[in-house]
């Protein structure tokens, strides 16, 4: 019988798939779904602070305060005093999720204040989450700001909410510090229980009819998880800290391939998004038949059995590598013969 | 244990009014909508009735409507109720002698107001609650907002003991809106005063088959008469049912009332009768006047019908030897108003009876349309009772200077009452939150001590840039000033906004001593230099204390955005002194925690920051030298018409209460065009036109709310004497004759700032896409430069509109709008098809127009937006109702019609004299295109000639009438409300008959006007008022079912979605001869969207077959062909896409998720299954019904 078991954040999985912050995770039914297709635990969709700023906005212009007109109308939509506001709606979602699923849940929070995430940690530790995933989702586009003055407010950061929560809190991180391994090494030192690689950012468009930008959805592609196996890989040679891999596993060829580089959890999004909770379960199946061949006994054994520290060719995973694929590159015929 | 609350008359009587029902029938109208909205909000929360039963509340299609039903409810057993005031109740009439004759007991609440006569008013008097006092039903009244609660209860009672159906009424505004500190009713009054064994008789009687009875027969001349007379028993038993009722609550209470209340000396000369607010403020007058040993009283009366004369003359001291009895309405052609005839007899019979001798009795008006009615004027008409012959008849508050029947009366007197309050004013924008700010205050002041608090706002009806100045009092004794805050007595005088600083008499309500805070960007140091001169004056004449605040900075610094009503509330507490510092401000910190609550703990916090910063940044400014600056610049043009210089431009100034009886129009005619003059300036940001990157599209101009951008086409040589920034280019396009240039100019002043025009701009700069053709820059740089520019352009010579394309947006645009710088809303999604049917039409138009949005933004006095063309010509407008538009419109049709039928007549009468076939031509003129029109003005101005120097017996009569040889074009406009609800059974008529009318219904899916109730439009999965858990059924389809008839000219269009597409629409239902309807997709701020993205709602709405275009032509028909085009393409993006983006919808998810998904689900469907309908009548071919058949 094979040990599928991880740990994660100290928490212990029966295996080491967990459905990434996705919409899947709005439905009480897609979520038990999840959690019947084998899933280990279940990240919750962000709770967006901008979000709330926004639903704030709304409310406060449309509702409580709408007086916009002469004396015949004071507002125009009746505020009966039950609305919720998506703080609530997400915070009722948490308990209803922690009240039927028997697999942790964690939740996910992407601040944009400090009180912002303090504030929101303390509540959704107090609904009920397992942990908290602290997602940051920022684009450091000021050029006012150094990014040591970024990485310092996220460590700030993280130290506050370290100081006020007890659940254990991971950092879902963009690849874009210049100098990741310090960074998550800064973020250790104050606290921090894990790491997860990487974000996506929405990006936007050019929209080449109008003109205009446009945001849309783009499923990540496996292509991508490239990227997770290598910083995995860097950082499980320089840290004991949960090391979680998100983006671009389609099936059980990445989830293997970044369990080797080191991680201790593999998410998925967009291979459930597109085809549905019965690929979490083959996941699980075709990664036990690699193992069940490779006579692997546990997850544990295999568990960055090829990060960095382990290779023998320690330099593979950085740039000297980059060189040699493009030197081997040949161009098709035609193309520039 | 006594419980205290602060709130409206409104409330007051919502909250008693529900308790004691099971049905409440109703239906919107000013000032009386927030009682039925309460009932739904109370219902929505779940709270029971006394009967431990939650109401069924339901909203009806009209007030007849609600009548209606309330009729059949009660005649069914339900203890049932309705809220209304004006026209509302007059539709309640017929019915109201139904239920009376039947003795159903029931009591309606009324926010009495103004009924309209040559103008609408939602203003209160008795107009409309005197127009009932035929109906059997009692009228009792409530003075103040106390007794607006009290007599909600005791009328119940009352009218379940006496079976008589009770009006109960109080002042509209005045007493429905005025914020004040009552004691409340607690439940278990409520069930002491309601008797358990009434209401179970009146289920008894209910109609049961059961045990069946017959009701409302038709009876003839036999019986009828016996069986009028057969109630009087209980008309007679009323009054003392009522005293009982009174009796039981003071017993209960400590609150007695009595049905006429006497106040003032016992042995007083000179007595007023009066009922309503005015009897507060008379009371407060007449202790003022006997202190100082004036023999006066006052007889406040409370039970109108059924008169009690006797109970009336026995509280009257006999030693009254005068008595004004003061009515607050006007019976035109009347000897006297209703409540001084009724007194009037009630002396006389007992005089004539020789009980007691005949005072000498006189009546007045006072206080039409809220007109102010103050101690001042009280201490006039006991001055006046003191004449040997007081006048008869009089008024007072006016000034009539034609029938001289108005009393004089000293501005300047002040009670003892006013002296011993505290007085503030607050000068607001309807937007900045100002009046919920004070709303709150008056709450905290209330809440946390003993002192009695009233708030009163006053707003302009202005739905853009809307100007509100709060009246508060607060004192130790109860508050009986039923009118504003007096000039001069105003301790504390707040300007939120910097601007009218420039526009208004700020202080003019400042007590000397007191202090003036002004929100201003200027710092402490520096604000005095920047105060106008004679505002400066102003401060030191009156020896003010001058404190400043950046309101503005502190909200944006603390992340409130724009939000500054927290803050300008957290510098009255810190200055006024109102409160103890630290109790006053974790006061407003505990009312930002109630008003944020769960919604937003976040809200909760920026506004606790906001109110320590604000702490830290406002100051006392120094009071310098008067600098005799310029005097405040009034932007009145020179040259300006006698009427607009001596009665639009004082209104527009706040002196309209100055004008006299003789400076008003006799009938309610105005001229039009007069909007112009009022140079409003309340955009921050305007438009900017790119004359080399602009193709001349003309979009900018097709989508401004307010025709604040304009095209114009002209010969290069009239701008010979242009400003040198006054921009003109070549036109583009080749119809133009050689030399033609065209010039894009924005009118600075009267632009709102919406920004509509850059987001309907198509064109990008190259290498810039941010910018567009226009771009918005901030006025004040460019405001003078841009005012003359405008000038300029407005006297531009006029382009021959022959030569234009009008069935393109581009020549369309070139056409002068003649309705222009209404009132709407920035952003409005209505005006720009009004001004496009202006654009095309104006010179022919006769309009007739629904109460709602439209007729308040079309013809709010003084501003009226219709104006004319160079030649004088221009819209024709009227209101009538809001019932009854479409057949109004209809008689102007009719009216028309006759009367070119007469001139015709007359024309082929004279025809020898004219010329056959000059006469020829002139009854047989095709008329139904522009060109034809034109022709037949000319034809017609060459009549005149003739018939100048013609003797002809009939020569007379036929050029008074030549005009009529016109066509006119009839416009029938309205919005949603009339459209599908309360119009609907007229509309339906006027489609069904051939008639030549353009209906054009202004879809906001909504009733915008009085705040956002749901209507027969409104979609599925809303939230609207009255449909609190989103609306469960589809919304009718309106333009099918006028489709249906076969011979109706039918278009849903979307400007926004598609220009050219509305363009032709109006084209064809103009030329249309019969009955034409377009309905509008009008996006509304009630959507809960900002009017920034006005056009991409409309686009969103019909990509995602929310709002489906099509055209119903039934001449396609005649020729064969398919009368049915869908004009939009299938469904791009879910219906949710839409739904999402707007707070209407969106909101839903955050109250009821489960609907939102289940109704969000039902409009996909239905929007699929109308596509699909749509579809199948777009492929059907040929054999429909040919028009007319």
């Amino acid at each position: 019988m094979i040990d599928l078991s991880t740990d994660y954040l100290g928490l212990k999985l029966k295996n080491p798939l967990v459905p990434s912050s996705s919409p899947l995770s709005k439905q009480l039914d897609t979520a038990l779904r999840l959690e019947d297709a084998g899933a280990a635990a279940l990240v919750l969709h962000s709770l967006y602070e901008e979000e709330l700023i926004a639903e704030d906005a709304m409310a406060d212009r449309f509702l409580l305060h709408a007086e916009l007109h002469d004396g015949e109308s004071a507002g125009f939509l009746p505020d009966h005093g039950h609305y919720e506001g998506a703080l609530d709606r997400y915070l009722d979602h948490l308990r209803r999720l922690k009240a039927r699923l028997s697999i942790p849940v964690i939740a996910s929070l992407n601040g944009v204040t400090p009180s912002g995430w303090v504030d929101l940690g303390k509540e959704l530790q107090e609904a009920g989450a397992d942990a908290l995933e602290l997602n940051v989702y920022h684009v450091a586009a000021d050029p006012s700001e150094s990014g040591d003055a970024v990485e310092a407010r996220y460590v700030a950061l993280l130290a506050e909410l370290k100081r006020t929560v007890s659940v254990p809190v991971v950092m879902k991180l963009p690849p874009f510090f210049s100098s990741l391994p310090h960074f998550v090494k800064r973020l250790e030192a104050v606290g921090a229980d894990g790491v997860s690689l990487f974000n996506r950012f929405f990006q936007p468009d050019i929209d080449l009819q109008e003109l205009e930008m446009v945001e849309q959805l783009q499923l990540s592609s496996p292509e991508e998880a490239l990227l997770r196996i290598r910083w995995i890989a860097i950082l499980r040679a320089h840290t004991r800290m949960t090391l979680a891999a998100t983006g671009g596993v389609y099936g059980a060829d990445e989830a293997l391939k970044l369990l080797l580089a080191g991680a201790d959890v593999v998410h998925l999004a967009s291979a459930l998004l597109e085809h549905g909770p019965g690929r979490l379960s083959q996941i699980l199946n075709d990664m036990k038949t690699w193992m069940i061949e490779r006579e692997y006994e546990s997850v544990a054994q295999l568990k960055g059995s090829m990060c960095q520290a382990n290779l023998r060719d320690a330099s593979a995973l950085a740039r000297q590598s980059y060189i040699r694929v493009l030197d081997s590159f040949t161009p098709r015929p035609g193309v520039w013969r | 244990m006594t419980t205290y609350l602060n709130l409206d008359g409104n409330e007051a009587a919502a909250r008693m009014a529900y308790l004691g029902s099971e049905v409440i029938a109703i239906y919107p109208i000013t000032p009386s909508s927030n009682m039925g909205e309460w009932a739904d909000e109370w219902a929505a929360q779940g709270k029971p009735n006394l009967w431990g039963v939650v109401p069924t509340i339901i909203e009806m299609q009209s007030e007849g409507g609600a009548a209606g039903a309330l009729h059949g409810a009660l005649t069914s057993g339900a203890l049932a109720t309705s809220f209304t005031a004006s026209q509302g109740l007059l539709l309640f009439v017929p019915n109201l002698y139904k239920m009376a004759g039947e003795l159903t007991p029931f009591v309606l609440h009324v926010a009495a107001r103004a009924l309209a006569t040559h103008a609408l008013s939602i203003f209160g008097d008795h107009s409309d609650v005197m127009a009932c006092r035929a109906t059997g039903c009692a009228l009792l009244a409530s003075n103040s907002v106390q007794e607006a609660q009290d007599m909600a209860l005791i009328a119940q009672a009352a009218t379940l003991a006496g079976r008589i159906p009770v009006i109960h009424f109080f002042d509209g505004f005045r007493t429905s809106h005025e914020v004040a500190k009552i004691v409340a009713v607690e439940p278990d009054t409520v069930r002491a005063m309601i008797d358990d064994h009434l209401v179970a008789a009146h289920r008894a009687r209910a109609l049961s088959p059961e045990h069946p009875v017959l009701r409302g027969t038709a009876q003839n001349p036999d019986v009828f008469f016996q069986s009028r007379e057969r109630s009087n028993p209980y008309y007679d038993a009323f009054p003392d049912l009522v005293q009982q009722a009174m009796d039981r609550f003071g017993a209960l209470t400590g609150r007695q009332y009595r049905l006429f209340d006497y106040v003032g000396a016992p042995d007083a000369e000179r007595v007023i009768v009066v009922m309503g607010s005015a009897a507060e403020t008379v009371e407060e007058t007449v202790e003022h006047l006997c202190a100082r040993g004036e023999k006066v009283g006052l007889l406040k009366l409370r039970l109108f019908r059924p008169f009690a004369g006797e109970r009336l003359l026995a509280a009257i001291p006999a030693s009254a030897r005068a008595i004004a009895v003061l009515d607050r309405c006007k019976e035109p052609g009347a000897d006297g108003e209703p409540l001084y005839k009724d007194v009037l007899t009630a002396f006389a019979e007992a005089a004539a009876d020789g009980r007691r001798p005949m005072p000498r009795i006189t009546g007045g008006r006072y206080g039409l349309a809220s007109k102010e009615f103050t101690p001042g004027m009280v201490k006039a008409v006991f001055d006046e009772l003191a004449a040997d012959k007081p006048k008869r008849g009089f008024t007072v508050g006016i000034v009539d200077d034609i029938t001289h029947l108005s009393l004089d009366w000293d501005a300047g007197f002040r009670s003892d009452a006013s002296r011993a309050l505290q007085h503030a004013v607050f000068w607001g924008l309807g937007a900045d939150g100002t009046v919920s700010a004070n709303k709150n205050s008056i709450k905290i002041v209330g809440e946390s001590t003993a002192l009695q608090a009233q708030g009163y706002f006053v707003y302009d009806s202005k739905k853009s840039g809307a100007v509100t100045v709060s009246h508060l009092r607060f004192g130790e004794a109860p508050i009986r000033s039923s009118y504003l805050v007096e000039e001069g007595m105003a301790g504390f005088v707040a300007c939120h906004q910097t601007v009218f600083v420039e526009r208004y008499d700020l202080l003019a309500h400042a007590a000397p001593g007191g202090v003036f805070l002004l929100n201003t960007p200027e710092p402490a140091d520096a604000v005095w230099a920047s105060l106008p001169a004679k505002m400066q004056a102003g401060i030191r004449e009156r020896g003010l204390k001058l404190w400043v605040i950046d309101a503005y900075r502190v909200a944006q610094d603390a992340g409130m955005g724009r939000r500054i009503n927290t803050i300008m509330q957290t510098c009255f507490f810190a200055i006024s002194g109102i409160l103890p510092h630290d109790e006053a401000v974790a006061a407003i910190k505990k009312a930002v925690d109630k008003t944020y609550g769960r919604k937003s703990k976040r809200l909760a916090d920026l506004n606790h920051r906001a109110i320590e910063m604000t702490l830290a940044n406002l100051h006392e400014a120094v009071v310098g030298e008067a600098t005799g600056a310029a005097p405040i610049q009034l932007n009145a043009p020179e040259g300006l018409p006698d009427f607009v210089r001596d009665f639009t431009l004082p209104i527009y100034r706040g002196e309209g209460n100055r004008l006299p009886v003789s400076a008003m129009p006799v009938d309610g005619s105005f001229p039009t065009g007069t909007a112009k003059f009022e140079k409003r300036n309340i955009a921050l940001e305007i438009p900017e036109w790119v004359s080399d990157l602009c193709t001349q599209c003309g979009k900018c101009v097709f989508v401004c709310p307010h025709s604040a951008i304009r095209a114009r086409a002209f010969p290069a040589d009239a701008v010979a004497e242009a400003p040198v920034t006054f921009k003109h280019v070549p036109a583009k396009s080749k119809d133009f004759p050689a030399g033609t240039r065209i010039s894009y100019q924005v009118a600075p002043e009267d632009c709102t700032g919406c920004g509509d025009c850059v987001e309907a701009c198509p064109i990008h700069d190259k290498s810039n896409v941010s910018r567009r053709a226009v771009n918005m820059i901030p006025l004040a740089p460019v405001r003078e430069q841009e005012r003359d520019n405008f000038d300029f352009f407005l006297q531009l010579p006029d382009f021959d509109r022959g030569l234009l394309k009008h069935g393109t947006i581009p020549g369309a645009m070139l056409l002068d709008p003649l309705f222009e710088f209404s009132g709407a809303c920035a952003g409005c999604g209505e005006t720009p098809y009004i001004r496009l049917a202006t654009q095309l039409f104006g010179d022919r138009m006769l309009v007739a127009n629904a109460t709602g949005c439209s007729s308040i933004y079309g013809a709010n006095l003084p501003s009226t937006p219709y104006t004319v063309n160079g030649a004088g010509r221009g819209p024709a407008w009227s209101n009538s109702l809001f019932e009854d538009n479409a057949e109004f419109g209809l008689g102007m049709r009719l009216a028309a019609d006759q009367l070119m039928r007469y001139a015709q007549t007359l024309v082929k009468e004279m025809s020898d004299e004219i010329g056959a076939d000059f006469a020829t031509a002139l009854v047989s003129a095709d008329q139904r295109a522009e060109t034809g029109i034109r022709a037949q003005r000319e034809r017609v101005a060459l009549l005149l000639q003739k018939l100048a120097g013609s003797r002809h017996a009939r020569a007379q009569e036929l050029a008074s009438l030549a005009e009529w040889l016109i066509r006119r074009s009839v416009w029938i406009i309205g919005g949603d409300g009339w459209a599908y609800d309360i119009g609907y059974g007229g509309l339906d008529h006027v489609l069904a008959l051939s008639y030549d009318v353009n209906i054009l219904v202004l879809d906001t899916e909504v009733y915008s006007n009085t705040g956002g109730q749901t209507s027969k439009a409104t979609p599925v999965g809303a939230v609207a008022k009255f449909s609190a858990g989103g609306k469960t059924t589809a919304k009718k389809d309106l333009a099918r079912i006028a489709s249906d008839y076969g011979h109706v000219y039918v278009a849903t269009v979307a400007y926004g979605a598609k220009d050219v597409h509305t363009l032709r629409a109006f084209h064809e239902a103009e030329s249309h001869d019969g009955p034409s309807l377009i309905v509008a997709y009008s996006p509304c701020i009630a959507h809960g969207v900002d009017m920034l993205y006005n056009q991409r709602q409309q686009e969103m709405a019909v990509k995602t077959g929310h709002w489906p275009l099509f055209r119903f032509d039934p001449r396609l028909a005649d020729s064969g062909a398919n009368p049915f085009k869908l004009d939009s393409a299938p469904p791009s993006q879910p219906i949710k896409a839409f739904m999402d983006s707007e707070t209407r919808f969106a909101m839903l998810a955050r109250s009821h998720p489960e609907a939102a998904e289940r109704l969000a689900a039902a409009a996909q469907a239905e929007a699929d299954q109308r596509y699909k309908a749509y579809q199948a009548l777009a492929a059907a071919h040929a054999d429909t019904p040919k028009s007319g058949a």
